[in-house]
Protein backbone atom coordinates (compact mmCIF):
# COMPACT_ATOMS: atom_id res chain seq x y z
CA UNK A 1 0.00 0.00 0.00
CA UNK A 2 1.48 3.36 -0.77
CA UNK A 3 -0.21 6.40 -0.20
CA UNK A 4 1.01 9.64 -2.28
CA UNK A 5 -1.20 13.26 -0.66
CA UNK A 6 -0.60 16.47 -1.88
CA UNK A 7 -1.90 19.39 0.83
CA UNK A 8 -1.98 22.19 -0.33
CA UNK A 9 -3.40 25.94 0.52
CA UNK A 10 -2.57 29.48 1.74
CA UNK A 11 0.40 30.13 3.61
CA UNK A 12 -0.92 29.90 7.69
CA UNK A 13 -3.93 27.67 7.06
CA UNK A 14 -1.48 24.86 8.77
CA UNK A 15 -0.40 22.91 5.66
CA UNK A 16 3.12 21.97 6.37
CA UNK A 17 1.72 20.89 10.07
CA UNK A 18 -1.05 18.51 8.82
CA UNK A 19 1.38 16.87 6.38
CA UNK A 20 4.03 16.55 9.66
CA UNK A 21 1.70 14.70 11.61
CA UNK A 22 0.72 12.45 8.56
CA UNK A 23 4.32 11.68 8.44
CA UNK A 24 5.22 10.84 11.78
CA UNK A 25 1.99 9.50 12.19
CA UNK A 26 2.79 7.21 9.34
CA UNK A 27 6.26 6.40 11.48
CA UNK A 28 4.69 5.75 14.69
CA UNK A 29 3.30 2.98 12.70
CA UNK A 30 6.71 1.48 11.26
CA UNK A 31 5.72 2.46 7.79
CA UNK A 32 7.82 4.62 5.24
CA UNK A 33 7.18 8.08 5.11
CA UNK A 34 8.51 11.38 3.44
CA UNK A 35 7.53 14.85 3.59
CA UNK A 36 8.90 17.33 0.95
CA UNK A 37 8.05 21.04 1.21
CA UNK A 38 7.45 23.42 -1.48
CA UNK A 39 10.05 26.29 -0.42
CA UNK A 40 10.28 28.46 -3.44
CA UNK A 41 9.87 31.95 -3.10
CA UNK A 42 6.41 31.73 -3.53
CA UNK A 43 6.00 30.54 0.18
CA UNK A 44 6.54 33.94 1.49
CA UNK A 45 3.03 34.72 2.46
CA UNK A 46 1.44 33.18 -1.15
CA UNK A 47 0.70 29.52 -1.55
CA UNK A 48 1.75 26.53 0.56
CA UNK A 49 2.20 22.83 -0.10
CA UNK A 50 3.91 19.71 0.55
CA UNK A 51 3.98 16.04 -0.66
CA UNK A 52 3.70 13.24 1.85
CA UNK A 53 4.06 9.71 1.10
CA UNK A 54 3.25 6.61 3.30
CA UNK A 55 4.22 3.33 2.58
CA UNK A 56 4.35 0.07 2.96
CA UNK A 57 8.04 -0.15 1.53
CA UNK A 58 10.89 2.40 0.87
CA UNK A 59 9.51 5.71 -0.44
CA UNK A 60 10.56 6.57 -3.98
CA UNK A 61 10.53 9.70 -5.32
CA UNK A 62 9.67 11.83 -2.30
CA UNK A 63 8.10 14.43 -5.60
CA UNK A 64 4.57 13.66 -6.60
CA UNK A 65 4.25 14.46 -10.17
CA UNK A 66 1.34 13.00 -11.83
CA UNK A 67 0.75 10.11 -9.52
CA UNK A 68 -0.84 11.64 -6.45
CA UNK A 69 -3.52 9.24 -4.91
CA UNK A 70 -5.01 12.13 -3.24
CA UNK A 71 -4.77 16.03 -2.69
CA UNK A 72 -6.16 17.98 -0.26
CA UNK A 73 -6.49 21.71 -0.99
CA UNK A 74 -7.80 24.58 1.03
CA UNK A 75 -7.88 27.27 -1.20
CA UNK A 76 -8.89 28.00 -5.00
CA UNK A 77 -5.08 28.47 -6.53
CA UNK A 78 -4.88 24.79 -5.05
CA UNK A 79 -7.69 23.29 -6.36
CA UNK A 80 -6.51 24.54 -10.21
CA UNK A 81 -2.83 23.88 -9.59
CA UNK A 82 -2.89 20.51 -8.06
CA UNK A 83 -5.94 18.24 -9.91
CA UNK A 84 -4.34 17.66 -12.38
CA UNK A 85 -1.56 15.47 -10.32
CA UNK A 86 -4.00 12.79 -9.44
CA UNK A 87 -4.16 9.68 -10.96
CA UNK A 88 -7.05 8.32 -12.25
CA UNK A 89 -9.52 7.57 -9.43
CA UNK A 90 -7.60 9.68 -6.91
CA UNK A 91 -9.41 11.46 -3.66
CA UNK A 92 -9.82 15.34 -4.01
CA UNK A 93 -10.86 16.30 -0.61
CA UNK A 94 -11.68 20.29 -1.31
CA UNK A 95 -12.55 22.79 1.51
CA UNK A 96 -16.05 23.95 0.34
CA UNK A 97 -15.50 27.13 2.98
CA UNK A 98 -13.13 28.41 0.49
CA UNK A 99 -13.90 26.60 -2.76
CA UNK A 100 -16.93 27.22 -4.38
CA UNK A 101 -16.27 26.03 -7.92
CA UNK A 102 -15.98 22.10 -8.72
CA UNK A 103 -12.70 20.34 -10.58
CA UNK A 104 -12.69 19.88 -14.21
CA UNK A 105 -11.74 15.97 -14.04
CA UNK A 106 -14.31 14.31 -13.97
CA UNK A 107 -12.34 10.80 -13.61
CA UNK A 108 -11.34 10.99 -9.84
CA UNK A 109 -13.60 10.85 -6.47
CA UNK A 110 -14.45 14.28 -5.45
CA UNK A 111 -15.30 15.08 -1.83
CA UNK A 112 -16.48 18.42 -0.42
CA UNK A 113 -15.40 19.19 3.31
CA UNK A 114 -16.93 22.55 4.71
CA UNK A 115 -13.93 23.13 6.60
CA UNK A 116 -13.83 26.33 7.86
CA UNK A 117 -17.64 26.46 8.95
CA UNK A 118 -16.73 23.12 10.55
CA UNK A 119 -14.08 24.41 12.88
CA UNK A 120 -15.65 27.17 13.32
CA UNK A 121 -18.54 25.37 15.20
CA UNK A 122 -16.00 23.61 17.37
CA UNK A 123 -15.15 27.48 18.31
CA UNK A 124 -11.62 27.31 17.18
CA UNK A 125 -11.26 28.70 13.01
CA UNK A 126 -7.62 27.14 13.33
CA UNK A 127 -8.45 23.64 13.42
CA UNK A 128 -9.88 23.63 9.84
CA UNK A 129 -6.43 21.98 8.76
CA UNK A 130 -6.78 19.25 10.84
CA UNK A 131 -10.50 18.71 9.52
CA UNK A 132 -9.36 18.21 6.23
CA UNK A 133 -7.08 15.83 8.07
CA UNK A 134 -9.68 14.08 9.52
CA UNK A 135 -11.41 13.77 6.38
CA UNK A 136 -8.30 12.43 4.27
CA UNK A 137 -7.59 9.88 7.22
CA UNK A 138 -11.22 8.42 7.24
CA UNK A 139 -10.81 7.94 3.18
CA UNK A 140 -7.75 6.29 3.28
CA UNK A 141 -7.65 4.39 6.80
CA UNK A 142 -3.94 4.98 6.08
CA UNK A 143 -2.95 5.57 9.54
CA UNK A 144 -5.33 5.50 12.95
CA UNK A 145 -6.76 8.68 14.20
CA UNK A 146 -4.80 7.84 17.70
CA UNK A 147 -1.18 7.76 15.77
CA UNK A 148 -2.08 11.27 14.83
CA UNK A 149 -2.46 12.37 18.14
CA UNK A 150 -0.06 10.83 19.11
CA UNK A 151 2.49 12.39 16.40
CA UNK A 152 0.60 15.78 17.71
CA UNK A 153 2.67 15.68 20.78
CA UNK A 154 5.86 14.64 18.93
CA UNK A 155 5.97 17.48 16.71
CA UNK A 156 4.27 20.40 18.71
CA UNK A 157 5.87 18.89 22.40
CA UNK A 158 4.21 17.40 25.40
CA UNK A 159 3.21 21.16 26.56
CA UNK A 160 0.71 21.46 23.86
CA UNK A 161 -1.25 18.46 25.77
CA UNK A 162 -3.86 20.41 26.40
CA UNK A 163 -5.25 20.94 23.06
CA UNK A 164 -5.11 17.56 22.14
CA UNK A 165 -9.18 16.92 23.10
CA UNK A 166 -9.76 19.82 20.32
CA UNK A 167 -8.12 18.37 17.79
CA UNK A 168 -9.02 14.95 18.25
CA UNK A 169 -12.73 16.61 18.01
CA UNK A 170 -11.36 18.21 14.66
CA UNK A 171 -10.22 15.25 13.12
CA UNK A 172 -13.43 13.11 13.99
CA UNK A 173 -15.69 15.92 13.08
CA UNK A 174 -13.93 15.43 9.51
CA UNK A 175 -13.71 12.24 9.20
CA UNK A 176 -17.80 12.53 9.93
CA UNK A 177 -18.24 14.99 7.18
CA UNK A 178 -16.83 12.28 4.31
CA UNK A 179 -18.60 9.56 6.16
CA UNK A 180 -21.96 11.00 5.35
CA UNK A 181 -21.04 11.93 1.83
CA UNK A 182 -20.31 8.49 1.09
CA UNK B 1 17.26 4.67 19.60
CA UNK B 2 13.72 4.83 18.48
CA UNK B 3 12.90 6.81 15.31
CA UNK B 4 12.78 10.28 14.93
CA UNK B 5 11.09 12.58 12.19
CA UNK B 6 13.61 14.89 10.93
CA UNK B 7 14.63 17.58 8.43
CA UNK B 8 17.46 16.67 6.12
CA UNK B 9 19.43 19.93 7.39
CA UNK B 10 18.57 19.34 10.66
CA UNK B 11 19.90 15.74 10.27
CA UNK B 12 22.95 16.75 9.41
CA UNK B 13 23.78 19.07 12.32
CA UNK B 14 22.47 16.73 15.09
CA UNK B 15 24.43 13.77 13.30
CA UNK B 16 27.46 16.18 13.36
CA UNK B 17 26.95 16.47 16.77
CA UNK B 18 26.54 12.77 17.68
CA UNK B 19 29.78 11.99 15.80
CA UNK B 20 31.82 14.58 17.99
CA UNK B 21 31.55 17.96 15.74
CA UNK B 22 31.61 21.11 17.69
CA UNK B 23 32.84 23.53 15.89
CA UNK B 24 30.37 25.13 13.29
CA UNK B 25 31.40 28.25 10.49
CA UNK B 26 28.89 29.11 8.00
CA UNK B 27 26.79 31.39 6.13
CA UNK B 28 23.17 30.68 5.61
CA UNK B 29 21.69 29.88 2.18
CA UNK B 30 18.77 28.60 1.04
CA UNK B 31 18.11 25.36 0.88
CA UNK B 32 20.93 24.79 3.08
CA UNK B 33 19.53 27.54 6.00
CA UNK B 34 18.43 24.84 8.55
CA UNK B 35 21.90 23.41 8.60
CA UNK B 36 23.39 26.91 10.71
CA UNK B 37 20.30 27.81 12.32
CA UNK B 38 20.52 24.02 13.86
CA UNK B 39 23.56 24.08 14.89
CA UNK B 40 22.97 28.01 16.61
CA UNK B 41 20.87 26.21 19.56
CA UNK B 42 22.30 22.87 19.60
CA UNK B 43 26.19 23.52 19.67
CA UNK B 44 25.91 25.73 22.63
CA UNK B 45 24.05 23.45 24.60
CA UNK B 46 26.80 20.85 24.34
CA UNK B 47 29.40 23.34 24.87
CA UNK B 48 30.41 23.76 21.32
CA UNK B 49 31.35 27.08 19.38
CA UNK B 50 28.46 28.11 16.69
CA UNK B 51 29.77 31.12 14.36
CA UNK B 52 28.11 32.66 12.02
CA UNK B 53 30.68 34.24 10.05
CA UNK B 54 31.02 37.87 7.55
CA UNK B 55 31.23 35.25 4.49
CA UNK B 56 31.42 31.89 3.20
CA UNK B 57 35.21 32.62 2.64
CA UNK B 58 35.88 33.79 6.24
CA UNK B 59 33.52 30.46 7.21
CA UNK B 60 36.26 27.99 5.35
CA UNK B 61 38.97 29.54 6.80
CA UNK B 62 38.01 29.36 10.46
CA UNK B 63 37.58 25.68 9.50
CA UNK B 64 40.59 25.33 8.25
CA UNK B 65 41.75 27.21 11.73
CA UNK B 66 39.81 24.59 14.10
CA UNK B 67 40.70 21.28 11.98
CA UNK B 68 43.76 22.96 11.85
CA UNK B 69 43.66 22.55 15.88
CA UNK B 70 42.66 19.30 15.95
CA UNK B 71 39.01 20.00 16.17
CA UNK B 72 36.13 17.89 14.73
CA UNK B 73 34.66 20.93 12.50
CA UNK B 74 32.32 21.35 10.00
CA UNK B 75 30.34 23.85 7.41
CA UNK B 76 27.62 23.59 5.42
CA UNK B 77 26.24 25.63 2.16
CA UNK B 78 24.60 25.19 -0.87
CA UNK B 79 26.52 25.49 -4.65
CA UNK B 80 27.07 29.32 -4.91
CA UNK B 81 28.32 29.45 -1.24
CA UNK B 82 30.32 26.08 -1.88
CA UNK B 83 31.92 27.60 -4.77
CA UNK B 84 33.25 30.58 -3.00
CA UNK B 85 34.78 27.89 -0.39
CA UNK B 86 36.94 26.42 -3.06
CA UNK B 87 40.28 28.33 -2.18
CA UNK B 88 39.96 26.88 1.43
CA UNK B 89 39.20 23.75 -0.09
CA UNK B 90 42.35 23.06 -1.64
CA UNK B 91 44.32 24.88 0.79
CA UNK B 92 42.60 22.22 4.11
CA UNK B 93 43.47 19.84 1.20
CA UNK B 94 47.00 21.16 0.62
CA UNK B 95 47.59 21.56 4.28
CA UNK B 96 46.07 18.18 5.04
CA UNK B 97 43.26 19.26 7.47
CA UNK B 98 40.36 17.22 8.27
CA UNK B 99 37.02 19.01 8.10
CA UNK B 100 33.74 18.01 7.03
CA UNK B 101 31.54 20.29 4.22
CA UNK B 102 27.97 19.95 3.46
CA UNK B 103 27.06 20.88 -0.04
CA UNK B 104 22.62 21.29 -0.58
CA UNK B 105 23.13 21.63 -3.92
CA UNK B 106 20.89 23.77 -5.85
CA UNK B 107 21.04 25.11 -9.42
CA UNK B 108 23.41 26.95 -11.09
CA UNK B 109 25.67 28.35 -12.47
CA UNK B 110 26.22 31.50 -10.56
CA UNK B 111 23.05 32.37 -8.53
CA UNK B 112 21.38 29.71 -10.38
CA UNK B 113 17.60 29.16 -8.35
CA UNK B 114 17.23 27.86 -5.32
CA UNK B 115 15.43 24.03 -6.07
CA UNK B 116 17.23 20.87 -5.83
CA UNK B 117 20.63 20.67 -8.68
CA UNK B 118 23.43 17.90 -8.69
CA UNK B 119 25.11 20.10 -11.16
CA UNK B 120 28.04 20.53 -8.86
CA UNK B 121 29.45 16.95 -9.74
CA UNK B 122 32.50 18.25 -11.55
CA UNK B 123 33.50 20.89 -8.64
CA UNK B 124 33.28 18.06 -5.87
CA UNK B 125 35.12 15.33 -7.67
CA UNK B 126 37.37 17.10 -10.51
CA UNK B 127 38.19 19.28 -7.15
CA UNK B 128 36.84 22.80 -7.39
CA UNK B 129 40.25 24.57 -6.14
CA UNK B 130 43.92 24.71 -7.35
CA UNK B 131 46.63 21.98 -7.63
CA UNK B 132 46.51 17.81 -7.29
CA UNK B 133 44.04 17.31 -5.00
CA UNK B 134 41.21 15.02 -4.45
CA UNK B 135 38.38 15.17 -1.31
CA UNK B 136 36.21 11.99 -0.68
CA UNK B 137 32.64 13.05 -1.60
CA UNK B 138 29.54 10.83 -0.30
CA UNK B 139 25.97 10.97 -2.04
CA UNK B 140 23.13 10.14 0.48
CA UNK B 141 19.99 9.59 -1.12
CA UNK B 142 17.97 9.26 1.71
CA UNK B 143 18.09 11.36 5.08
CA UNK B 144 19.13 8.14 6.71
CA UNK B 145 22.27 7.86 4.60
CA UNK B 146 22.27 11.76 5.43
CA UNK B 147 23.04 11.35 8.81
CA UNK B 148 25.23 7.63 8.67
CA UNK B 149 27.50 9.48 6.03
CA UNK B 150 28.36 12.91 7.63
CA UNK B 151 28.95 10.70 10.86
CA UNK B 152 31.49 8.34 8.71
CA UNK B 153 32.51 11.31 7.00
CA UNK B 154 34.26 12.86 10.26
CA UNK B 155 35.93 9.69 10.91
CA UNK B 156 37.38 9.25 7.11
CA UNK B 157 38.37 13.09 7.46
CA UNK B 158 40.92 11.73 10.75
CA UNK B 159 41.75 8.89 8.87
CA UNK B 160 43.09 10.59 6.30
CA UNK B 161 44.01 14.21 7.43
CA UNK B 162 41.37 15.34 5.04
CA UNK B 163 38.41 17.47 3.88
CA UNK B 164 35.64 15.37 3.01
CA UNK B 165 32.41 16.48 1.01
CA UNK B 166 28.74 15.67 1.23
CA UNK B 167 27.06 16.38 -1.89
CA UNK B 168 23.20 16.18 -1.06
CA UNK B 169 20.62 18.55 -2.95
CA UNK B 170 17.93 21.17 -1.86
CA UNK B 171 15.44 18.17 -1.60
CA UNK B 172 17.48 16.25 0.77
CA UNK B 173 17.86 19.24 2.71
CA UNK B 174 14.41 20.18 3.03
CA UNK B 175 12.52 17.04 3.33
CA UNK B 176 11.38 15.22 6.43
CA UNK B 177 11.97 11.19 6.68
CA UNK B 178 12.67 8.85 9.51
CA UNK B 179 15.89 8.86 10.98
CA UNK B 180 17.87 6.27 13.82
CA UNK B 181 21.20 7.76 15.29
CA UNK B 182 23.43 4.80 15.43
CA UNK B 183 26.66 4.75 17.79
CA UNK B 184 29.36 6.78 16.62
CA UNK B 185 31.67 4.37 14.90
CA UNK B 186 34.99 6.22 15.81
CA UNK B 187 37.51 3.05 15.37
CA UNK B 188 41.10 3.36 16.00
CA UNK B 189 41.45 7.00 14.35
CA UNK B 190 45.50 8.19 14.91
CA UNK B 191 46.15 10.42 17.19
CA UNK B 192 46.74 14.19 16.43
CA UNK B 193 49.59 14.69 16.63
CA UNK B 194 50.34 16.97 14.15
CA UNK B 195 47.81 19.57 15.31
CA UNK B 196 48.55 22.80 16.47
CA UNK B 197 47.58 22.50 19.76
CA UNK B 198 50.74 24.84 21.44
CA UNK B 199 53.80 23.38 22.54
CA UNK B 200 53.94 24.54 26.53
CA UNK B 201 57.52 24.63 25.77
CA UNK B 202 57.42 20.70 25.87
CA UNK B 203 57.92 19.78 21.83
CA UNK B 204 58.73 20.93 18.88
CA UNK B 205 56.30 23.26 17.32
CA UNK B 206 53.69 21.84 14.82
CA UNK B 207 52.88 23.61 11.52
CA UNK B 208 50.02 22.92 9.10
CA UNK B 209 50.91 24.84 5.97
CA UNK B 210 50.42 24.27 2.18
CA UNK B 211 53.38 26.24 1.14
CA UNK B 212 56.66 25.01 -0.19
CA UNK B 213 58.52 27.38 -1.50
CA UNK B 214 61.50 25.04 -3.00
CA UNK B 215 59.58 22.83 -5.63
CA UNK B 216 61.65 19.60 -4.86
CA UNK B 217 59.65 19.37 -1.80
CA UNK B 218 56.25 20.54 -3.03
CA UNK B 219 56.92 17.42 -5.50
CA UNK B 220 57.37 14.92 -2.48
CA UNK B 221 54.83 16.43 -0.84
CA UNK B 222 52.11 15.78 -3.80
CA UNK B 223 53.28 12.09 -4.40
CA UNK B 224 52.85 11.54 -0.59
CA UNK B 225 49.06 13.12 -1.13
CA UNK B 226 48.95 10.95 -4.13
CA UNK B 227 49.66 7.58 -2.50
CA UNK B 228 46.76 8.47 -0.08
CA UNK B 229 44.40 9.33 -2.46
CA UNK B 230 45.36 5.67 -4.19
CA UNK B 231 44.52 4.27 -0.54
CA UNK B 232 40.97 5.96 -0.77
CA UNK B 233 40.45 4.34 -3.76
CA UNK B 234 41.29 1.29 -3.24
CA UNK B 235 39.21 1.32 0.21
CA UNK B 236 36.56 3.66 0.09
CA UNK B 237 34.62 3.22 -3.12
CA UNK B 238 30.89 2.44 -1.78
CA UNK B 239 28.07 2.33 -4.06
CA UNK B 240 24.54 -0.08 -4.62
CA UNK B 241 24.21 -1.62 -7.16
CA UNK B 242 20.87 -4.48 -8.48
CA UNK B 243 19.56 -5.96 -11.39
CA UNK B 244 22.85 -5.55 -13.62
CA UNK B 245 23.61 -9.51 -14.49
CA UNK B 246 20.12 -9.70 -17.33
CA UNK B 247 19.47 -5.97 -17.60
CA UNK B 248 18.28 -4.64 -20.73
CA UNK B 249 19.14 -1.32 -19.52
CA UNK B 250 21.32 0.06 -16.67
CA UNK B 251 20.60 3.25 -14.83
CA UNK B 252 23.16 5.18 -13.31
CA UNK B 253 22.31 8.05 -10.94
CA UNK B 254 23.17 8.89 -7.08
CA UNK B 255 21.15 11.15 -4.16
CA UNK B 256 17.43 12.12 -4.52
CA UNK B 257 17.43 11.33 -8.44
CA UNK B 258 18.93 7.91 -7.75
CA UNK B 259 15.00 7.26 -5.99
CA UNK B 260 13.47 8.94 -9.01
CA UNK B 261 15.35 6.10 -10.79
CA UNK B 262 13.81 3.40 -8.46
CA UNK B 263 10.60 4.28 -8.90
CA UNK B 264 10.83 4.37 -13.02
CA UNK B 265 12.55 0.88 -12.39
CA UNK B 266 9.01 -0.43 -11.28
CA UNK B 267 6.78 1.24 -14.21
CA UNK B 268 9.32 -0.31 -16.58
CA UNK B 269 9.34 -3.70 -15.10
CA UNK B 270 5.59 -3.87 -15.23
CA UNK B 271 6.19 -3.22 -19.27
CA UNK B 272 8.38 -6.83 -19.02
CA UNK B 273 11.75 -4.18 -19.35
CA UNK B 274 14.18 -5.10 -17.05
CA UNK B 275 16.34 -2.33 -16.00
CA UNK B 276 19.44 -2.24 -13.18
CA UNK B 277 20.99 0.42 -11.55
CA UNK B 278 24.18 1.70 -10.28
CA UNK B 279 23.84 3.85 -7.28
CA UNK B 280 27.08 5.66 -6.32
CA UNK B 281 27.26 6.44 -2.99
CA UNK B 282 30.85 8.12 -2.87
CA UNK B 283 30.85 10.31 -6.31
CA UNK B 284 34.92 10.47 -5.50
CA UNK B 285 36.18 7.54 -5.66
CA UNK B 286 34.02 6.82 -7.99
CA UNK B 287 32.90 2.50 -8.46
CA UNK B 288 34.14 2.05 -11.88
CA UNK B 289 34.79 -1.68 -11.40
CA UNK B 290 31.03 -2.37 -11.43
CA UNK B 291 30.39 -1.24 -14.56
CA UNK B 292 32.30 -4.80 -15.32
CA UNK B 293 29.06 -7.14 -13.69
CA UNK B 294 26.91 -5.31 -16.53
CA UNK B 295 24.78 -7.91 -18.60
CA UNK B 296 26.63 -7.88 -22.27
CA UNK B 297 23.54 -7.78 -24.29
CA UNK B 298 22.55 -4.69 -22.46
CA UNK B 299 21.00 -2.18 -25.02
CA UNK B 300 22.47 0.98 -22.88
CA UNK B 301 23.08 2.79 -19.78
CA UNK B 302 21.76 5.76 -19.50
CA UNK B 303 22.46 8.67 -16.81
CA UNK B 304 20.12 10.48 -15.34
CA UNK B 305 21.32 13.77 -13.19
CA UNK B 306 19.92 17.00 -12.09
CA UNK B 307 22.50 18.32 -15.07
CA UNK B 308 23.56 18.67 -18.53
CA UNK B 309 25.13 15.46 -17.72
CA UNK B 310 28.49 15.85 -15.96
CA UNK B 311 28.40 12.40 -14.32
CA UNK B 312 28.94 11.23 -17.81
CA UNK B 313 32.17 11.35 -17.67
CA UNK B 314 32.45 8.92 -15.19
CA UNK B 315 30.01 6.15 -16.50
CA UNK B 316 31.96 6.43 -20.14
CA UNK B 317 35.09 5.75 -18.10
CA UNK B 318 33.50 2.82 -16.43
CA UNK B 319 31.68 1.13 -19.56
CA UNK B 320 34.83 1.73 -21.59
CA UNK B 321 32.88 1.73 -24.60
CA UNK B 322 31.33 -1.69 -24.45
CA UNK B 323 27.85 -0.27 -24.99
CA UNK B 324 26.05 3.14 -25.81
CA UNK B 325 25.64 5.60 -22.77
CA UNK B 326 22.48 8.30 -23.09
CA UNK B 327 21.79 10.46 -20.72
CA UNK B 328 18.38 12.02 -19.38
CA UNK B 329 18.62 15.07 -16.97
CA UNK B 330 16.18 18.16 -15.47
CA UNK B 331 18.38 21.13 -14.74
CA UNK B 332 17.98 24.70 -12.98
CA UNK B 333 16.28 23.59 -10.31
CA UNK B 334 14.04 21.12 -11.98
CA UNK B 335 13.91 17.62 -11.47
CA UNK B 336 13.07 14.77 -13.42
CA UNK B 337 10.05 12.68 -13.24
CA UNK B 338 9.23 8.64 -13.50
CA UNK B 339 7.51 9.04 -16.51
CA UNK B 340 10.45 10.87 -18.12
CA UNK B 341 13.19 8.51 -17.32
CA UNK B 342 10.54 5.65 -18.35
CA UNK B 343 10.01 7.04 -21.75
CA UNK B 344 14.03 7.34 -21.69
CA UNK B 345 14.11 3.72 -20.81
CA UNK B 346 11.77 2.68 -23.62
CA UNK B 347 13.68 4.58 -26.21
CA UNK B 348 16.36 2.73 -25.41
CA UNK B 349 15.15 -1.00 -24.75
CA UNK B 350 13.75 -0.60 -27.90
CA UNK B 351 16.45 -0.01 -29.96
CA UNK B 352 14.63 3.30 -31.53
CA UNK B 353 17.06 6.10 -30.06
Amino acid sequence: MEEKVIMAGFGGQGIMAIGKLLAYAGMLEDKQVSWLPSYGPEMRGGTANCAVIVSDEAVGSPLISKDGTAAIVMNLPSLSKFENELVPGGKLIINKSLIDVEPKRKDIEVYYVSANELAAELGNPKVANMIMLGAYVELTKIVEIDSVLHAFLKVFGENKTHLVPLNKDALLKGAEAVKVRA
Amino acid sequence: MSKVLMKGNEAVGAAAIKAGCRYFFGYPITPSSEIPEYMSKALPEVGGVFLQAESEVAAINMVYGAGGAGARVMTGSSSPGISLKQEGITYAAGAEIPCVIVNMMRGGPGLGSIQPGQADYYQSTRGGGNGDYRTLCYAPASIQETVDYVMLAFDKADEYRNPVLICADGMIGQMMEAVEFKENLNKNLPAKDWATTGTKGKREKNIVNSLFLEAELCEDHNIRLEKKYKLMEENEVLYEAFGLEDADVVCVAYGTTSRIVKTAIKLAAAKGIKVGIIRPITLWPYPYAIYKDINPNCKGILGVEMSQGQIMDDIKIGIEGRMPVYFHGRTGGMVPTPAGILAEIEKIAGGTK
